[in-house]
């Protein structure tokens, strides 16, 4: 096999570099780790800058997950997020907290992590002028009107107001609103640190990015390779477990998979779909298959009044119990979904507010029922739906095309549902913000962190970032508002599913499946992991 | 003859231009880039307009054009989504692109023409038959499947190459790659010289050739395959442009980072400075090409002199 040989030649000179050892004998027992052994493994080209406020897709956040850590982190098997930097977070009104950082961290170039450092990073991020893509992730914050106008005017201010920095370790974070669970969304990656380096020479920045993560950037070639290796002084208890990590850029999704089947990889997080049927063959136990915090659902048009009338909520729910969810993951997607019951995910553990069965009656399929609900509701508009979707990624066209051929037998109606590509993602996304969609459309959420309140608000609430189909409705909003200014939590997630109820008895969405992480990996790995956010977690994988 | 190529490189000035033009519009008439820019999310208005400000977007298209056109004659082929300068992409995509073509190429002049000739020399015989059936096979079998197949047989089964091209792409690495990529062009090149050779064997100069008594490398060589080329060079100065552009298939199946896939990802980000730049390159070496097949012409066939 030369193609293996070539591999390990590889990982060797890289382990060598690293002043490591235990190259010589290959394919070890398995079991023990070598620390200083690096793993490579697939990646894509990120979107955009490799900035922590500009990065809102996977690629790059696996990135920022290796080279930063922030206040919290969200625990990899259960997704709750546990004090990291933070030493304490304090607030008695949910409005106004102080934040200690905690001694002792440093970014890998030796400069302290303070509090001037977060508040940093964050004003950098929120405002207008930097084009970070993330910006409204600091909108609870207060001042932010100033610092990011809504109308793109102008900004009359650089700084939130919101931030004052109160010590060396210490700093006051005032929000706009009453929103008790705000300490829990402080793991996500755009609340990251930032070094003085990153505003002195943001160019030099972006060439070698530097955090305060157990990995540091050791090489980075842009659209091709990022090699991290792990740096020796991290403070954190979460280090490294191996030597390092190579990121390796692949064209496609299949040439990466065939190159790990091949051994020349060790790491896929991205089985493609055409690959799962072979995936028990090609690599047996070493393929993974875990609840990620995605959920997929079909949202309507509520600004076309064909959708916005009395009846229509009977419309979409016939049309929801039309859908055969279990035949449709089970043959068409492996078992990698699975039926939605409500419209979180089941990584929120039922203390963080999933709930299955939410959905009742009107997620099961029952073709009698629906046929009659849609009657009811005054038909389908125009005698036809059409789901639109962008067919450039995700294999969404076979879902597509089996969730209208199950419409179309519940309905018994050839002609009742059609699929309408999009060419592409970019265009899929211009014409919902258009408002140009005329029948339900392809609506997809991956959580940002794993509250009950990342699945609703942004999706459902009065002209929030992600209510592509402009649903509004004042119970479900009151309901939510409520649920933020509670501060205990229990209750809050209460009233949360109160207000997804709402969102039920409207059914202002379809939930149609919850999506799973895969990934698959070589012989020489061992204690692979997805996190919720379907992320390898790296630090914790052994090679051998 | 230098008369010849000033208007030859005259005429290739509209050409590029209205390519060009042709082109914008067309990325452009596929809607807004930004909006793919934030995930499956709106984004925020202001951001979005800042962005669109930062690229440029938010000009009338005739305006867009024209700056973009004046970039480009100082060298500057605009930024990539990602932050990155469209010439450091074309630095890094080209130069794999190159040595891919260049490969493919080799494998159509050597393979491509050795097998033309034999073929048309053994017209009717078996050697003919079995070769002219491989090459309906090749050109019959779509590129992805080839490409695939020696993948999966050569990569994975065998262990002969490694089925994925490293970042650094060597001559080495890139022979399957080059020879899934030629594949079809090689069956076209075989069929045509063959045709060629056939045709002009019978004619009056190759038999007074053989009269005279010159041995039969040479009459084969010097008269026989001289004048048969000309088709022949046609079309493979006219795949130049069609190899370099069009192996996104290749690229994406062998994990090449050449001009295909960065095409394949600037038309999926709409990313309008990446297209026309890469495409606005392809023009001019299809235009390049084309006038050297043009000039070879008269090198080959004594009869043709421009004047």
């Amino acid at each position: 096999m030369r193609g293996a040989t070539h591999a390990r030649r590889a990982a060797c000179a890289a382990a060598v570099a690293l002043a490591a050892t235990a190259c010589g004998g290959g394919g070890g027992d398995g079991g023990s780790g070598d620390s200083g052994a690096v793993l490579s493994s697939s990646w894509g080209d990120p979107q955009n800058p490799l900035e922590p406020a500009n990065t809102n897709e996977v690629q790059g956040g696996k990135v920022l997950d290796m080279i930063f850590r922030n206040l919290k982190k969200y625990d990899p098997k259960t997704g709750e997020a546990k004090d990291m930097l933070a030493e304490k977070i304090e607030t008695s009104d949910s409005r106004t907290f102080d934040i200690t950082v905690k001694d002792g961290w440093t970014f890998s170039n030796g400069e302290k992590v303070t509090a001037q450092s977060f508040v940093d990073a964050w004003n950098y991020g929120a405002s207008l002028k930097n084009n970070q893509r993330n910006a409204y992730f600091f909108a609870y914050i207060d001042g932010y009107d100033k610092v990011h106008p809504e109308d793109g005017g102008d900004q009359s201010a650089d700084t939130l107001s919101g931030l004052k920095v109160t010590g060396e370790r210490t700093f006051t974070v005032k929000l706009n609103q009453t929103f008790s669970s705000f300490p829990d969304t402080l793991g996500y990656n755009a609340f990251a640190p930032l070094p003085k380096a990153f505003f002195d020479d943001h160019d030099a920045w972006l060439q070698k990015p530097v955090g305060n993560g157990p990995y540091q950037v050791d090489n980075y070639t842009r659209g091709n390779q990022m090699s991290l290796r792990t740096w020796d002084q991290y403070p954190g208890d979460d280090k490294a477990q191996n030597g390092g990590v190579d990121l390796k850029v692949y064209t496609d999704n299949n040439t990466a998979y065939t190159d790990l089947i091949a051994g020349n990889l060790d790491l896929v997080d991205d089985v493609p779909a055409a690959q799962l049927k072979n995936v028990k063959n090609d690599i047996g136990d070493r393929y993974i298959n875990t609840p990620a915090g995605i959920i997929q659902t079909l949202a309507f048009p509520f600004y076309d009044d064909d959708w916005n009338k009395s009846g229509s909520e009977k419309v979409r729910k016939g049309l929801s119990m039309a859908i055969d969810r279990k035949q449709i993951t089970d043959t068409i997607f492996q078992q990698t979904r699975t039926p939605a019951t409500d419209w979180t995910s089941p990584v929120l553990g039922e203390d963080g507010g999933y709930k299955a069965g939410l959905c009742g009656d009107a997620c099961d399929y029952n073709p009698e029922e629906a046929k009659k609900l849609v009657k009811d509701g005054g038909g389908l508009p125009g005698g036809q739906v059409k789901i639109t979707y962008n067919a450039d990624t995700g294999s969404h066209k076979q879902w597509v095309d089996a969730v209208c051929n199950s419409i179309n037998n519940a309905l018994d109606n050839d002609r009742a549902c059609v699929g309408n590509p999009v060419g592409t993602f970019a265009d899929f996304r211009s014409q919902i913000t258009d408002r140009k969609m005329s029948g339900p459309f392809r609506a997809g959420w991956q959580m940002d962190y794993p509250l009950i309140q990342n699945f609703l608000q942004p999706l459902y609430y009065t002209n929030a970032s992600s209510n592509d189909g402009k649903w509004s409705n004042q119970e479900f909003d009151d309901l939510v508002d409520k649920a933020n200014g509670q501060t205990d939590t229990a209750e809050a997630v209460k009233t949360f599913q109160q207000a997804e109820e709402v969102v039920r008895d409207n059914m202002a969405a379809i939930p149609l499946w919850y999506q799973n992480g895969s990934a698959g990996y070589s012989d020489r790995l061992s204690n692979v992991e997805l996190n919720p956010f379907s992320v390898p977690v790296y630090n914790e994988i052994k090679v051998s | 003859m230098g008369r010849y190529v000033v208007r030859r490189l005259l005429q290739m000035i509209p050409v590029f231009i209205g390519a060009t033009l042709l082109i914008f519009l067309m990325v452009n008439v596929m809607g807004d880039p930004v909006a793919g820019l934030c995930g499956d999310r709106e984004c925020d208005p202001a951001t979005a307009a800042q962005l669109r400000k930062e690229f440029g977007l938010d000009k009338p298209v005739w305006q867009q054009y024209l700056t973009y056109m004046g970039n480009v004659f100082t060298g500057d082929f605009g930024t990539a989504f990602n932050g990155q300068p469209v010439t450091e992409l074309m630095g890094t995509a080209f130069p794999v692109t190159i040595r891919l073509t260049i490969i493919a190429i080799l494998f159509e002049i050597v393979v491509g023409i050795v097998l033309g000739v034999v073929t048309g020399l053994r017209r009717g015989r078996p050697v003919d038959t079995g070769v002219l059936l491989l090459t309906l096979v090749v050109i019959s079998v779509p590129t992805f499947v080839t490409g695939l197949l020696l993948q999966l047989l050569l990569g994975v089964k065998w262990g002969w190459i490694d089925p994925a091209v490293s970042s650094e792409a060597p001559f080495d690495e890139l022979i399957v790659p080059g020879l899934v990529l030629a594949s079809v062009s090689l069956a076209y090149v075989t069929r045509l010289t063959r045709t060629s050779i056939a045709e002009n064997r019978r004619s009056d100069y190759v038999r007074t050739a053989i009269a005279k008594g010159l041995p039969r490398h040479r009459v084969i060589t010097r008269h026989l395959l001289r004048n048969s080329l000309i088709p022949v060079i046609t079309f493979i100065g006219t795949d130049i442009g069609a190899l370099m552009g069009g192996a996104i298939v290749t690229e994406r199946i062998f994990n090449i980072h050449g001009v295909g896939y960065q095409l394949y990802q600037g038309i999926l980000r709409q990313n309008t400075q990446t297209v026309v730049g890469f495409v606005t390159v392809l023009v001019l070496v299809f235009l390049v090409a084309n006038l050297v097949v043009d000039l070879l012409y008269a090198v080959l066939d004594p009869r043709i002199r421009y004047a």
